[in-house]
């Protein structure tokens, strides 16, 4: 007890520690960076360091001049590279989440199906690997994909065919790479929407003379309509600027855009058209972000 | 009718984990391989784990990313509960929205633009304040907890949220200040989901390549960053020992603490069920 303060006071200073600690640094360390990048995706790259002009030249003699330049952006758009790494990193993304689902739903229906000891044991071995290596478990493909890999021995093996297929380093090698890491983040949501659905309904659909096939497309699914929104959301986002997946496991010239802003930043040392390319991908993802964060919203209330 | 709804639903699991868990299997197979060829069986042998253990090069990554993954999801735990705690226990207060917003972004937000973004505000500060002097282990710290911070909030927040709030608010009538029931009430009961998100933070930052990536600088090699740089030229047998290393010691972890959580759901249940 610090008998000079008055208690009034200490829990104003805890409450505003509370909030202003996480508060402050999250606006200095996340809020903070999307500013300047957008600020040097306006600026000239130079061979200096850091390797961009400043945006006003304070030292000109007629006082101020702005140097900010729509160059980069102008050159997104005249550049076909760009525009065709921003729609083949969609089309990805999405049919990379449509897999997800189609593989997911089933899995997370027949899981909330299981008697309970079962159930739990199931969800742990679906977010286990989660914790295992992201970047290991995408390597574990290049084993089973490669030239000599299993998949092709085995193949050649059983006399299917004579020579080994070219699996690795092809667009199909990262949609297996995106389903087999991403398929937990479409199954929990599912699966907590899923265990919650009633059963008694189910029964009485039944009872009432619904097919099997009725009861699925018109009670199972249309419940499972927010988790099926918040699992896609969780694949499609990070799935749109997955780096590793493709780099890894697709071909060197089948560029989608988090590659791409990887390689103008680390090879071309572009910076100030790596956050271009960052700036118009936020522009992309902001729906699908919001929406993600409406979800988290209501999940809270 | 029943017996072949069973039996679709069987085939889906059966299918579902072959799918998740083969290539582990056989990436751990490979790694007892005598074969340089990596993917073509030439006898069982441990040299692979011989040549990792005198590999200094990974040793050194593995020291320094075990460091970092160690102080990042430490100050991750701290900042991310008073986060949760700040979204769940403080009521109204201005900006709590855009604090939601910053919260749920990170969860979400491409890897390659939480790099960049941090990287280029830490060559910002340099400029104006001369902070930080160099990039490396420190940098890709601060980066490690800014989004690891963001998935304790969650969990935290989530545990606040199904919580009984009887004690905190009898604490309070009893006259307990703010600071002292939540040090002494509230703490003990989220020390559980403090441990989880800790856990979480300390996986996430050991396997971060990206945002490493972009916040190192030339001085520091993380693990992931050594691993990337060897299977980016196709299958090396040394990051299969590696892996089977990893993926056992994970795979114990969570397995006892998966079978300690049923465990303490059982005595949980017995008892109540037992009373009535």
């Amino acid at each position: 007890m610090n008998p000079g303060s008055n208690p009034g006071k200490r829990d104003r200073l805890w409450r505003s520690s509370v909030i202003g600690l996480p508060y402050a640094w999250l606006l200095l360390f996340f809020l903070a960076p999307f500013a300047i990048v957008f600020k040097i995706s306006f600026a000239d790259p130079i061979m200096a360091q850091p390797p961009f002009t400043p945006l006003i030249d304070w030292g000109a003699e007629s006082g101020r001049r702005l140097l900010a330049t729509l160059d980069n952006y102008r050159f997104l758009l005249e550049d076909k590279l760009y525009w065709l790494s921003y729609l083949k990193s969609i089309k990805i993304a999405a049919i990379s989440t449509f897999l997800c689902l189609l593989l997911g739903f089933p899995m997370a229906y027949a899981i909330a199906r299981m008697p309970q000891p079962w159930r739990n044991l199931l969800l742990l071995l679906v977010v286990l690997p989660f914790w295992t290596s992201f970047l290991l478990r995408v390597y574990a493909w290049i084993v089973m994909l490669g030239k000599q890999g299993l998949i092709n021995q085995l193949l050649i093996q059983l006399g299917i065919i004579d020579a080994p297929l070219q699996m690795l380093y092809t667009d199909g090698a990262i949609y297996v790479g995106i389903v087999y890491t991403y398929v937990p983040f479409m199954i929990l949501p599912l699966y907590a929407t899923l265990e919650k659905l009633d059963l008694d309904l189910h029964e009485a659909a039944a009872d009432l003379g619904a097919r099997p096939s009725q009861v699925f497309r018109d009670i199972t699914v249309p419940m499972a309509i927010p988790g099926i929104i918040a699992g896609c959301l969780l694949v499609f986002i990070p799935a749109l600027g997955e780096f590793v997946i493709p780099a890894l496991l697709g071909a060197m010239d089948s560029l989608m855009i988090g590659r791409t802003l990887y390689d103008e930043f680390f090879i071309n040392q572009d910076w100030p058209l790596a956050s271009a390319v960052a700036v118009v991908m936020l522009f992309i993802l902001v729906v699908p972000i919001m929406l993600f964060q409406r979800l988290q919203q209501e999940s809270q209330v | 009718m029943k017996q072949r709804s069973s039996t679709f639903l069987y085939s889906v699991l059966s299918f579902g984990f072959a799918f998740l868990y083969l290539p582990i299997f056989v990436l751990m197979a490979y790694s007892f391989n005598d074969s340089r060829l990596a993917t073509v069986w030439g006898g069982f042998s441990t040299r692979w784990y011989r040549a990792l253990l005198e590999n200094q090069q990974i040793l050194d990554a593995a020291l320094l990313s075990l460091n970092i993954a160690a102080v990042s999801a430490t100050l991750a735990t701290i900042l991310g509960t008073l986060a949760g705690l700040a979204l769940n226990r403080m009521g109204r207060y201005r900006g709590r929205t855009l604090f939601t917003g910053m919260i749920a972004a990170p969860l979400v937000m491409p890897e390659v633009i939480t790099g960049l973004s941090l990287l280029l505000l830490f060559v910002s500060l340099q400029e104006l304040i001369g902070w930080p002097s160099s990039r490396g282990a420190n940098t890709i710290t601060i980066a490690h907890i800014t989004f690891s911070m963001a998935y304790v909030a969650v969990i935290v927040q989530s545990r606040l949220a199904s919580m009984d709030r009887s004690l905190e608010e009898a604490a309070m009538d009893l006259g307990g200040r703010p600071f002292a029931v939540t040090m002494d009430i509230t703490l003990p009961l989220i020390l559980p989901a403090m441990a989880s998100g800790w856990l979480l933070a300390f996986t996430l930052s050991l396997d971060d390549l990206v945002i490493a990536s972009f916040t190192a600088g030339a001085g520091a090699n993380t693990l992931p960053m050594v691993i990337y740089s060897k299977v980016r030229l196709g299958v090396t047998p040394e990051v299969n020992a590696l892996a089977t290393l990893i993926i056992a010691v994970v795979s114990m972890g969570v397995l006892l603490a998966g079978w300690n959580m049923l465990r303490q759901q059982r005595a949980a249940v017995e008892p109540r069920s037992g009373a009535t």
